[in-house]
C-alpha cells in the first residue's frame, strides 16, 4: 500500500505536481468568495443569550450605535470662545456624517428655561461668537449642572468636551459603512484641528469599537504574515542549508495556504480578526512537516545515498509520524468547535483544515519537486551532535536532583494558574499602541469609561411609565446606580420628569422632584415630546407604548467579573425593591463580560474530549495503554505550567486564551509521541530505562528542539499582534510549546528513569543494544 | 383687407410663437415656481377646517399604537395657517391641547394645554424639524403648504399613481429646516401632491410620504384620507388616518387663542 503510494509518485513527478496543481487551482479560486467582517458582532453566535437580549432591547428601544468624538483643548478649558466656537461648529458639520441620524454635543443641547408661562427651548450654545463673557460663564454653569451632560457631554472640571453622534448602521455591509464612517470623522478632526489649532481629538464609540477590530486584523494581515514569511525562510536556511529544500518547502506552504483560504471561500467563512492569522498558523505548522522529510533526506544524501534512494528512505521514515502528529494536531484544533465564539470555531476548523492539506502535499507534492529539482549533494558537514549526547548525559546524571526539583517548580506553578481570572473587555483586546486604545484611556482619565450599561424595565400596561409609584422606582434605581463606584453617567426618564416639573413651576429649584399624579406626568412628556430636536425621540428611553423604560448607564473601564457582578447587584436591588417588575440588563460589555465565562466552560469540555481523543491515538500508535497512561504526564504538565507562567506575567485570561489549552493539546503530544515512541522501541529492544533515554534523546532530540523553534517562531510572531485575543493566544501556546519541550527533555526522562523499573527480558545484552540502536539512526 | 387680415394672422402667430418660446425659455426654477403658485392658488378660500384623525406609530419590526386627537384649522391669507390639536388617546393626556401659529421662515408660535396644570405654556422655540408627537412627521411637514417656504425647481414629468405628474424639487427657505430638500410629485390635473421624499441634511433619503384616497370637499378642495410617512433610515413609520373631515365649520380667530385652549376639551 505503502509502496504503491510511493512508486505512483516518484515514478510520475511531474503528474502528481499537475493534480496537485489543479486542485490547489479549484479550492483557490473559491477564495473569490472571501470577505472581510471587522465587526465586533462575529465574536457571539446567533443564539449567544447576551446577544439576543440586546438585540430585543434595540427592538424595543432605538439603536445605539455611536460615534464619541472626545475634544480636549490645552487650554483645558471648554468655556473659551475658540473652543466653545471648535464645538458648536463641528457640531453642525457631524450631520453630514454618512449614517447619521443625530448629532449632541453642548453646544446643542436643548436648554429648557422657564419665564412666567413661557418656556424657552433653545440651543445652549447657539452661536460662540456672539456670546460674552457672562453668557459663557452662564452656559457653564448650566452644563456642569445639568445631569444628562455631566460626565457623558462634558468633563465635571470642563477640561473635555464631547460630541456624540448617533448612527443608523445597515445591516448588511457594515464593515464597509464602518470604514466610510471612521474615514470621514478622522478627516473631519484632521480638517477642524487645522481651524482651531491646539486641540486633540479622540474618537472612540460603536463604530470605531468595529474600526478597531478591522483595523487590528488589518495590520495582523499587513504585518503577521509578511514577518511569519521571513521568520520561516531565515528559519529553514539555518536548519536545511539547501536551496531547493526551502524552494520546495515554500511551494508546499504557499499550495497549502492557497488551498485552505479557497475553501474557507468556497464554504462562504469570512475573514476576522481571528482568521486573518490562519495563514500563519499553518505556515507554522506545516514547516515542521517539510522540515522532518527533507531534513531526514538530507541526512541520507550526505549518507552517500542516491537521490530517489534518498527521498525513498525519507518518506518511509516520515510517512507515519507526518500523520500521526498532523492528526493529533487537527484534532486539538478541531476541538476549538465547543468554542462560543463563532470566529474561533472557523479558526479552529481552517487551521485544522490546513494541517491535513499540509500533510497530503508533503507526502504528495514535497517529493515530487524534490525528485525534479537539482539537488545538491552537500558535502558530508562535521557533526553537529555532541551537544545533545552531553545534555542527555546530564540529565541521565542528575535526574534524582531534576525529579523533585522540576516537582516543586511544576506545583509551583500550577497554584500560580490560580492568578488567573477571566477577563473580556473590548477595549484592553487593544495594545496601547493602536489609537483606538489611546482614545479609549484618554476618554477615561478625562470624562468617562467606554463601558455601558443598559437596564430595560418592563412596567405592564401601556402607559405605566407615567405612575406615581413607578417613576418613583425609576428615579430610586437610578440613584441607586448613581451611588455605585463603578457607574460614571446614568441617563434616566427620571431627570427628565423632574426638570419639566421644575420648569412648569417657573423653575422654581424646590419643584425640582417628580410628579405626583399620572395624567399630570403623561401631559409634561406629551410636552416634552413636542418640543423635541429633529433626529431626538423618546423612544430612545421609553418604549412605544410608554410601558418600559432603558436606564443607560455608563461605566468605568473594569474586568468582565466588575461588570457581571454589577449586573447582578443590579437584579438583586431590583429584586428586593420590585419583585413584580421584569428587567433585563444588555450591551456590548455585558456580551463580552459573560463570552470569557462561558466560552471557557464550554472549552473545558473541549479540551477533556481532546485529550481523551488524543490519549486513545497514542495508546493505538504507541502499542501500549501504560505508554498511554505515561504520556497524559507530559501532555497535560505543560499547559499547567504555562498557565501559571502566565498567572504570574498578566493573570487576564480572555477568549483567545480559553482555547489556547486543546489547541495546544494537539501540538505539544507530538513531542511526547516521538519520545515516548523511540524510547518504548530501546526498551523493547531490550534497553533499559537509562539507555532508552539517551536513545530517545540522541534519535529525536534534534529534531524535537528544531520543531520546537520553528513553532516557538511562529507563535512569537503572532504573540506580536496589536490585538490581544490573537497575542496573547500566540504567546501563550509558545509559552507552552517551550515548556513542553522542557518536560520532555527533564521531567519525562528522570520520571521514567525511576518509575519505569520493570525488568527488560534482555537485560544482558543491553548495552549492545543501545550501541546498536545509536549507528542506526 | 385680406392682406391686413392676413398680416394681422401672421402677427398673431408670429407672437404666439414667440410665446411659445418664451414659455420654453422658461427656466426650470421658474416653472418650478409657477407650479407651486398654482398649487396653492387651487387651495385657497376653504377657510376651516375640523377633523377627527388618528396617528398610528410603527416601529421597524411592526408594533404600533394608535393615538387619536382632533384638528382644527383655520385659513390664514398671506400667512401660515393656525392649527389647534387636541388629543383624546391614550386616556392620561386627554384634553391637552396644543395650539400653532406656523409661519413660512419665522419660528412658529406654540402653546400647549395642559390639564392636570391647567395651565397654558407657550413653548418658545425655533424648531420646526422636530418629530410631533413622537411620530415620523415633522412639525414643518404637517404646517399648510407656503409658496415663501421653499424655492422651487422642476425637475420632470413623470407618472405618478397612474396619473401625469410634475416632479417638483423644493429648498426650504427656513434656516432651522431639518431638510436639504423634498421632492414632490404633484398630478398635473389638479395639483395634488402624491408622493414627497424627503432628504437629510446629509442630502440622503430620510423619509418618504405617500398620500392616498383623495376625497373632494366643497366641490373645490381635494383631500387625502390617509398620509403615510416611511422613514428609510429607522425603519419607523406614522399613518395620519382622517375618519372625519367637514369645512366651513364656522370657527373664527378666537377659537385658537390662547384662552380657546383651556376651553377646548
Amino acid at each position: 500500500m505503502r509502496a504503491i503510494w510511493l512508486n505512483s509518485i516518484l515514478l510520475r513527478p511531474w503528474l502528481t505536481l499537475l493534480i496537485s496543481l489543479l486542485l490547489v487551482l479549484a479550492s483557490g479560486f473559491g477564495a473569490k468568495n472571501l470577505y472581510f467582517r471587522g465587526d465586533y458582532r462575529v465574536f457571539f453566535a446567533p443564539d449567544n443569550p447576551q446577544k439576543l437580549a440586546y438585540e430585543e432591547m434595540q427592538r424595543v428601544f432605538s439603536k445605539t450605535d455611536n460615534v464619541n468624538i472626545t475634544i480636549a483643548p490645552d487650554s483645558n478649558n471648554v468655556f473659551s470662545p475658540d473652543t466653545l466656537a471648535l464645538i458648536r461648529e463641528y457640531t453642525d458639520l457631524a450631520w453630514q456624517i454618512p449614517y447619521s441620524t443625530r448629532v449632541d454635543s453642548i453646544a446643542n443641547f436643548q436648554h429648557t428655561s422657564a419665564e412666567e408661562d413661557e418656556l424657552l427651548v433653545e440651543d445652549l450654545i447657539p452661536d460662540a461668537a456672539s456670546m460674552d463673557a457672562q453668557q459663557i460663564a452662564d452656559a457653564r454653569k448650566v452644563a456642569l449642572s445639568e445631569p444628562n451632560l455631566v460626565k457623558k457631554m462634558i468633563a465635571p472640571d470642563a477640561k473635555v468636551g464631547v460630541i456624540n453622534i448617533m448612527l443608523q448602521l445597515p445591516e448588511d455591509d457594515l464593515t464597509s459603512a464602518v470604514k466610510e464612517i471612521s474615514t470621514y470623522v478622522r478627516d473631519l478632526s484632521q480638517r477642524m484641528s487645522e481651524k482651531y489649532p491646539g486641540h486633540a481629538f479622540y474618537h472612540t464609540g460603536v463604530v470605531f469599537l468595529n474600526d478597531a477590530f478591522a483595523t487590528a486584523a488589518e495590520e495582523d494581515s499587513k504585518t503577521l504574515v509578511p514577518g511569519m514569511f521571513i521568520a520561516i525562510l531565515l528559519m529553514l536556511w539555518l536548519l536545511l542549508r539547501s536551496f531547493t529544500g526551502m524552494l520546495a518547502t515554500l511551494v508546499v506552504i504557499v499550495a497549502t495556504i492557497g488551498a485552505t483560504m479557497g475553501v474557507a471561500g468556497w464554504l462562504n467563512i469570512f475573514m476576522s480578526t481571528a482568521t486573518v492569522n490562519v495563514p500563519t498558523l499553518v505556515m507554522t505548522l506545516a514547516v515542521a512537516d517539510c522540515v522532518h522529510v527533507i531534513s531526514s533526506m538530507l541526512f541520507a544524501l550526505r549518507q552517500g545515498k542516491t537521490k530517489i534512494e534518498a527521498i525513498r528512505y525519507a518518506m518511509e521514515l516520515n510517512l507515519m509520524p507526518v500523520f500521526i502528529t498532523s492528526v493529533t494536531t487537527a484534532i486539538g484544533f478541531l476541538t476549538l468547535n465547543f468554542s462560543d465564539v463563532p470566529i474561533l470555531v472557523h479558526l479552529g476548523n481552517l487551521t485544522a483544515l490546513g494541517i491535513m492539506l499540509a500533510c497530503v502535499f508533503s507526502i504528495t507534492v514535497l517529493p515530487a519537486l524534490l525528485l525534479l529539482l537539482p539537488m545538491r549533494v552537500a558535502a558530508k558537514q562535521k557533526s553537529q551532535s555532541g551537544w545533545m549526547e552531553s545534555f542527555s548525559e546530564w540529565v541521565i546524571h542528575n535526574h534524582r536532583r531534576l525529579l523533585p526539583l522540576t516537582i516543586i517548580l511544576t506545583l509551583g506553578a500550577v497554584a500560580a494558574t490560580l492568578k488567573n481570572e477571566i477577563n473580556d473587555e473590548a477595549s484592553e483586546y487593544f495594545s496601547k499602541a493602536t489609537e483606538f486604545r489611546q482614545a479609549a484611556d484618554f476618554q477615561q482619565d478625562n470624562i468617562s469609561g467606554m463601558a455601558t450599561v443598559d437596564f430595560a424595565l418592563y412596567l405592564g400596561t401601556p402607559s405605566a411609565l407615567n405612575k406615581p409609584d413607578n417613576l418613583q422606582l425609576i428615579q430610586d434605581f437610578t440613584n441607586w446606580l448613581r451611588s455605585q463606584p463603578e457607574v460614571d453617567h446614568v441617563s434616566s426618564i427620571s431627570d427628565t420628569f423632574k426638570r419639566l416639573n421644575k420648569n412648569m413651576h417657573g423653575d422654581d429649584d424646590s419643584y425640582y422632584r417628580l410628579p405626583q399624579q399620572q395624567d399630570l406626568a403623561a401631559q409634561y412628556l406629551l410636552l416634552y415630546e413636542m418640543s423635541l430636536p429633529f433626529g431626538l425621540d423618546l423612544n430612545n428611553q421609553v418604549n412605544l407604548d410608554k410601558s418600559a423604560t432603558r436606564v443607560m448607564v455608563t461605566m468605568k473601564n473594569l474586568g468582565s467579573k466588575e461588570y457581571t457582578a454589577f449586573e447582578n447587584r443590579a437584579q438583586a436591588w431590583m429584586q428586593q425593591r420590585a419583585p413584580a417588575i421584569n428587567m433585563t440588563a444588555a450591551s456590548p460589555t455585558l456580551m463580552f463580560a459573560h463570552i470569557g465565562e462561558t466560552n471557557m466552560d464550554s472549552m473545558i469540555r473541549g479540551t477533556v474530549l481532546a485529550l481523551v481523543l488524543i490519549s486513545a491515538l497514542l495508546v493505538v500508535a504507541l502499542r501500549s495503554w501504560k505508554m498511554g497512561a505515561i504520556s497524559l504526564l507530559p501532555n497535560l504538565l505543560p499547559a499547567g505550567i504555562g498557565f501559571g507562567i502566565w498567572g504570574l506575567y498578566s493573570g487576564q485570561i480572555n477568549m483567545g486564551l480559553s482555547v489556547v489549552m486543546s489547541m495546544s493539546l494537539g501540538i505539544i503530544v507530538d513531542d511526547t509521541v516521538h519520545f515516548l515512541a523511540k524510547y518504548q522501541r530501546a526498551r523493547k529492544d531490550g534497553a533499559d530505562a537509562t539507555q532508552a533515554v539517551r536513545y530517545a534523546f540522541s534519535s529525536v532530540g534534534r529534531a524535537l528542539f528544531i520543531t520546537t523553534a520553528v513553532l516557538v517562531a511562529g507563535f512569537g510572531v503572532l504573540a506580536m499582534s496589536n490585538f490581544a485575543v490573537n497575542s496573547n493566544m500566540g504567546m501563550l501556546t509558545g509559552i507552552i510549546i517551550l515548556v513542553a519541550l522542557a518536560v520532555d527533555f527533564l521531567f519525562l526522562p528522570a520520571f521514567l528513569m525511576v518509575f519505569d523499573k520493570q525488568k527488560t527480558n534482555t537485560e544482558d545484552n543491553a548495552d549492545d543494544t543501545d550501541k546498536k540502536l545509536q549507528t542506526a539512526h | 383687407m385680406i392682406r391686413t387680415k392676413s398680416c394681422k394672422l401672421l402677427i398673431s402667430a408670429l407672437l404666439s410663437l414667440l410665446m411659445v418660446a418664451q414659455v420654453q425659455a422658461q427656466s426650470a426654477e421658474e416653472k418650478g415656481l409657477a407650479i407651486a403658485k398654482e398649487r396653492k392658488s387651487r387651495d385657497l378660500g376653504w377657510q376651516d377646517s375640523q377633523a377627527d384623525a388618528s396617528m398610528i406609530l410603527r416601529t421597524a419590526n411592526r408594533q404600533e399604537i394608535e393615538r387619536r386627537m382632533r384638528l382644527l384649522t383655520l385659513e390664514m391669507q398671506d400667512d401660515g395657517d393656525k392649527g389647534l390639536t387636541i388629543f383624546d388617546q391614550p386616556a392620561d393626556v386627554k384634553g391637552t391641547a396644543f395650539l400653532n401659529y406656523s409661519h413660512a421662515v419665522e419660528p412658529d408660535e406654540q402653546w400647549m394645554y395642559l390639564p392636570a396644570l391647567k395651565r397654558v405654556k407657550r413653548i418658545a422655540s425655533k424648531n420646526k424639524s422636530g418629530p410631533f408627537m413622537g411620530s415620523e412627521f415633522a412639525f414643518e411637514d404637517l404646517s399648510s403648504f407656503e409658496v415663501e417656504k421653499f424655492s422651487y425647481k422642476y425637475l420632470r414629468d413623470e407618472k405618478c399613481d397612474d396619473q401625469d405628474c410634475f416632479v417638483v424639487e423644493q429648498i426650504p427657505a427656513y434656516e432651522h429646516s431639518g431638510y436639504t430638500r423634498l421632492v414632490t410629485w404633484l398630478d398635473k390635473a389638479h395639483y395634488r401632491a402624491h408622493k414627497v421624499e424627503f432628504y437629510d441634511r446629509k442630502n440622503s433619503l430620510l423619509k418618504t410620504l405617500t398620500m392616498h384616497d383623495y376625497q373632494l370637499y366643497l366641490d373645490k378642495y381635494w383631500r387625502p384620507m390617509k398620509l403615510s410617512m416611511q422613514n428609510h433610515q429607522t425603519r419607523k413609520s406614522t399613518d395620519l388616518v382622517t375618519h372625519e373631515l367637514s369645512f366651513r365649520t364656522g370657527l373664527t380667530e378666537d377659537d385658537f387663542s390662547q384662552a380657546a385652549l383651556k376651553r377646548a376639551r
